[in-house]
Order: C-alpha cells, then structure tokens, then sequence
C-alpha cells in the first residue's frame, strides 16, 4: 500500500512525517481506565427504535454467558507496543485502518468479517465497497465507532489509537517492517481469529512462494549487486527493509548495507559509487527513461538497460509488506529474467 | 552601530576567498566522506572517482553556491523593498506556490506518465517555478500592484496559507508523494546538475544586475516612501521591477534545490552586522554571504554522516540561526556594557 511504505520510511528515519510528527508514543500515554465489557454487539447496525429490544437480547445473554467458563478473556494477545489485548471472543466485525493488515486476515480467510477499512486499500477486491474511514493522516473516528467493531486493527504510527481505546474500543496496534514482523502480524491475527492451525500455512505458503521466487532467477543473475530506490530524496531499500529481505532470498546482493538502516536517505554519489548491475524501483522515482540523479547516465546499469520500473499496482505490490510478499518477489524475480536473459 | 565595521570590500574579498576555499571542500566531500581531490588528479587515480567528482560533485558544489547567493540577493530585495528586517524571500506566498507546483506535478506524474507528456516536459522543476512566480502574481493581483506595503504583506501571508493547504491537500489525496515532497520542503542538492548550474547562473547575472542599477531605489526607500517619492523616484513601477527580480531569483533557487530555509532572511543580516553600506554594496555582500551560508551547510549535510545525507535546509536554519542568535545576544552585552 502506497501509505505504509511512506511510514516506514520515515520512521526508518528517524523524521516525523508531518502528518505524525505531533503523534504521542503510546509508552507515555497513560492507560486507560479498564472499561467494562460491553454485550456482545448483535449483527448489522441498531437501528435506534430497537434499543429496548437489543438491551433486552442483552439481559436474556448476560446469564448465559455467566455460566461459561472463562468468558473474559478468552482470547489473549500481545500487539506491536507490547499491550495486552483481551478478546471475550474471536471478533466478529474487524476494522482496519493499514492495507497490509486487511490483507493479512483476508489471507487468512476471515474477509467476510471485515466491515470497514481505511482509503488505502485496494486488496482485495472484495474489500472494495465496504465504507472508507480515511488515512492515516486522517482518521474518521466517528465512522470507525459507527461500524461498532469488535477489534479496530491500526499501525503503530497511526495517532487514532489512543483516541479509540478511550472511546471503549478494543485496538491491536501492529507494524508490520520486515518479513519476521509480517510473520509475526499474521500470527497475533490468527490467534486473535482462534484459527485452530495458526499462520502457519499461511507463512508456508508465503515460505513456498519465496523460494519459488529465488528457483526462477536464473543463475547468471545470482550474485548481482542490486539497488532498490524506494523513494525519490533517493531513499534506499536497505538490507535491513523487507524489500531488502526479499532481495536477499532472491539470491542479488543489495548495494546497501544493513548498518544503514532499513530506508536511509543517500547521498546520490554513492550508488554511482557502489556501481551496481541492476537498478529497482516505482517508475515514479527512477523516472521512464531519463536519468535519475545528475550522472547516473554512467551507471554500469543505465547503460545496459538493466533497470526494474515497477509501474502501477505492481509498484503498489512490490513496497507493501504483506501476506502478499510472495507475489512481489515474483514479480522482482520476472524483471531480472527479463534483464537477464 | 559598530564602530569596527569592515570595509565593504574586505567582506567581498573574504567572501571570495570564503567561497573558493569551500568549492575546494567541496569537490572532495561526498558520500565517503572527506577524500583529497589531489589524489583524484594523480594520472593512475580511478576514472569513476574523477567522474563522480565532475558529474555530482562540482555541479551540486556549484549549484549550492547559486542557489544561495539567489536566495541572499532576494532576501536583501525583500527587507529592502519592504523596508522590514523580517521579510525573507518567501513572503509574497513562493514558497508554497512552488510546493504546490511541485505537490501537484509529482501527483499527476504518478498517476498518467502517459497522458501529461508536455507537463513532464517542464518537470518537477518547472513546476516548481510556475508555481513560485505565479503565486507573487496572485499576491499582486490581490494587492493591486505594489504601491500599497501592508496590503502587500497581507496579500503575502493570505496566498501563503491558502496555496499552503492546497498542496497539503494534494499531499493527502496522494500520500505516496510524502518523501519526495518532504525532500523538497527540506531542500536538497542532490538533483543539481550542470544543466541547473548554467540555469541558475544566467539568472543570478540577470538578477544582480537589475537588482544593481535599482540600489538608489532601494537606498531611497530606506530613508521612507515619502522621502523616496520626493526624491522624483517613479516608486511603483520600480518597486514592482524589484519584486519581479526577488520572485524570479527565489523561484529559480527553489526550482532547483528545494524550500532551503533562513539563507535569504539570515544573509542580509549577516552583512549588515558586518559592514555599513548602500544598497549597492549591501545586495552584492548579500548574495555572496548566501552563497558561503548555503554552500557550507550543504558540506556539512554531506559530511556529517556520509553515506547518508541530512536535509541541508535544516542545517542552514541552525548555523544561520545560531549565528544570528550570538550576535544578538553579544549585542546586548555590549549594550548593557
């Protein structure tokens, strides 16, 4: 997704985006007050004229629930800031405000229960006519709250955490940046959905897709020195970035090393300097055909015409750290056969 | 003031020898921190070395050296066309108009590279320049020409804000452009190359030299609109003549390198604290002063922590400011004293 990569690269480093920079870290926000456990929300909207009706539901439940043996917490999990989040139940209505995320649980076949996501998600196309709850820049708190969700799942980064927690609503907050923190995500979320087998075929099949991936990059290409343009500034897909994990499965060598971190701002001379045999990244930063930055022209790459431009949902696909990795790797993997011949 | 003032010529000399030693750095300060340039010139060097040091070095070494003398020279138009130290070159709205240029290229390029061939063209630059000058437009549209300072300035402010949430509108529509809209309201002098070197260049000539034979102007107006007018001075053509040269030098800078801050109101500053002089002097120090203040931060975000780079417009804030911060404060001592 186009926002999540704009986060990660600015918490790479280390700048606030304006659109965060005022964005409080949870650590020093005090919690709040536990809140009481609210009935179970019955499917669909209350209309209003049905309140009586739904606090009677209510009360008819409440004994019943008495009598099971931990209704509490029957679901505990751990998100991204280290919270305890207690679940009376796998959710029923999920919200996501981060693309990755709502691809996460449809990956892992709970798409039916999503009932909202944010502006940017564009997979999969199921997801298409549910109500938008804008951006990460722009939360609309009030939507979200009117889709009454069992569990709202945010990025870290996101400033509508704490704003949703103290409106009684349960957040898991995760932050998906490298292929074990993807790992990770799914995880947390199947555990939430109380999948009996977990992630893991989800992850093996991500596993499976990876290698097949790395199996298809034919051998002269193996060992080739990579540069992986992640933004215009030129801001790098280093070793340390899940775009730079995948590239390493796919058998290149990326130009950037991981002590730079995962997505650091360059000095344009030392990809020049580095010289790599082939360039990556969305044809909105390596331009279509012009060079880039003044004297990339000499690049051994530009010169041979081995430069990747991911070009609409495939740029898209290739800087979204998700369930779909696998399919990004794919399409890296095809552009260096293509380039590689 | 200060009884210790150069001469004005001393400050131009030291600036020209100022400018020339850092070019010097320059051309050997890059991504793998300091490297002598002597070495490159050795007959066995590395031809990349020498190719680097010629195709990214020296043009973006040069081309922070422009861009601050442009920012400096309009800066010093500003504070004196509008008779008021604060005025900096951005305070007729170019600033956002050029990050609105550039939010709204950046967004149609992305979505149909195709479709817009002629505004890829003009690029992002292009853009940039569009909208800088046409926002100093729009603020002269708004103020009914330039005869009236205050309606000017409110003029300034009102384009500035609305342009400004313009752009920060285009940013939300279009989030994937964060970074490199962040670049460029940061300043950088990544992309420079020879091409925006010998832009730069041409206009800083045309500017100083418009700018040069309108000091009496400038000189006039110091001394009061009414003194000016009574000088026989035809003040409003003249004083829109010189808002045309500040918007033109500050678009062309910002085109080029990005929203560099506190150069052009820090520059003038800087000269006058240092000499006492006519517009004359007083344009030409600026520019120069610019120049070195731009041309060293750009050294140091190369520098500083080399391979990566930091946001140079950051760096000209905290050395121009910090500067100007001493010299108040030694001001004041001396003062009280």
């Amino acid at each position: 997704m186009k926002d999540e990569i704009s986060l990660h690269v600015l918490s790479g480093q280390g700048i606030a985006a304006f659109a965060d920079a005022d964005a409080v870290h949870p650590s020093l926000v005090p919690e709040p007050a536990p809140k009481t456990v609210r009935p179970a929300p019955v499917e669909g909207r209350w209309p209003a004229g049905a309140l009586a009706l739904s606090l009677l539901v209510a009360a008819l439940a409440l004994p019943a629930r008495a009598d099971a043996p931990a209704p509490a917490a029957a679901i505990t999990l751990t998100d991204a800031r280290g919270k305890l989040v207690q679940l009376a139940a796998p959710p029923q209505r999920i919200v996501s405000l981060l693309p990755s995320l709502a691809e996460s649980v449809c990956a892992l076949g709970a798409c039916e229960r999503i009932v909202g996501v944010d502006r940017y998600t564009t997979w999969p196309p199921a997801l298409a006519h549910l109500p938008r709850l804008g951006g990460n820049l722009e939360p609309n708190i009030e939507g979200v709250l009117a889709l009454r969700p069992d569990v709202v799942l945010i990025s870290v980064a996101s400033r509508a955490v704490q704003r949703l927690e103290a409106l009684g609503l349960k957040v898991i907050a995760l932050e998906p940046r490298t292929h074990a923190e993807v790992h990770d995500v799914l995880r947390t979320l199947a555990s939430m959905l109380a999948l009996p087998r977990g992630a893991e075929p989800i992850w093996a099949r991500i596993e499976q897709g990876l290698a097949e991936a790395a199996r298809t990059v034919p051998p002269q290409a193996r060992g080739k020195r990579v540069y992986f343009e992640a933004s215009r500034g030129p801001f790098a897909a280093g070793e340390k970035s899940f775009i730079g994990e995948t590239l390493t499965r796919l058998g290149l060598v990326n130009v950037v090393p991981a002590a730079l971190g995962p997505f650091p701002r360059l000095n344009p001379e030392y990809v020049v300097r580095a010289d790599p045999d082939l360039l990556m990244g969305g044809v909105r930063s390596l331009g279509e055909s012009r060079e880039p930055y003044p004297g990339w022209t000499a690049l051994r790459a530009m010169q041979a015409g081995r430069v990747c431009r991911f070009a609409g949902a495939e740029a898209d696909l290739v800087i979204r750290p998700g369930p779909r990795m696998a399919e990004a790797a794919m399409a890296m993997a095809r552009c260096v056969r293509e380039v590689y011949p | 003031m200060n009884a210790n003032a150069l001469r004005p010529a001393w400050l131009a000399l030291a600036l020209l020898l100022g400018s020339l030693l850092l070019m010097l750095l320059g051309a050997g300060v890059g991504s793998t921190g300091w490297e002598s340039v002597w070495s490159l010139a050795a007959p066995d060097a590395d031809p990349l070395a020498w190719q680097i040091v010629r195709d990214i070095r020296l043009p973006r070494t040069l081309g922070a050296w422009l861009a601050g003398a442009l920012l400096g020279l309009a800066g010093a138009v500003a504070q004196g066309v509008f008779r008021n130290p604060l005025a900096d070159p951005y305070l007729l709205g170019s600033a956002s108009g050029a990050s609105l240029g550039v939010a709204l290229a950046m967004a149609a390029l992305g979505v149909s590279p195709f479709a817009l061939q002629g505004l890829l063209r003009l690029g992002i630059t292009g853009a940039a320049f569009a909208g800088a000058v046409g926002a100093v437009l729009l603020t002269l549209l708004l103020a009914r020409g330039a005869h009236n300072t205050l309606r000017l300035l409110l003029a300034g402010v009102v384009v500035g804000v609305v342009l400004g949430a313009a752009s920060s509108m285009v940013l939300m529509l279009s989030p994937e452009i964060m970074q490199a809209m962040q670049s460029f309201m940061l300043g950088s002098t990544a992309f420079v190359g020879w091409g925006a070197c010998a832009l730069m260049a041409a206009v800083l000539a045309l500017v100083l030299l418009v700018a040069w034979s309108l000091s009496r102007v400038l000189d006039g107006l110091a001394l009061g609109e009414a003194t000016a007018l009574s000088l026989g001075l035809p003040l409003a053509p003249l004083r829109m003549l010189l808002i045309v040269v500040m918007a033109l030098a500050t678009g062309t800078a910002v085109a080029q390198t990005g929203l560099i801050a506190f150069v052009g109101l820090a520059a003038p500053h800087l000269v006058r604290s240092l000499v006492r002089a006519m517009h004359g002097w007083l344009l030409l120090l600026s520019a120069g002063m610019g120049a070195v203040l731009l041309l060293g931060a750009d050294l140091l975000a190369r520098w500083l922590i080399a391979p990566q780079e930091l946001p140079v417009g950051v760096l000209t804030a905290v050395l121009g400011g910090s500067y100007l911060l001493w010299l108040m404060h030694r001001r004041n001592v001396q003062e009280i004293a």
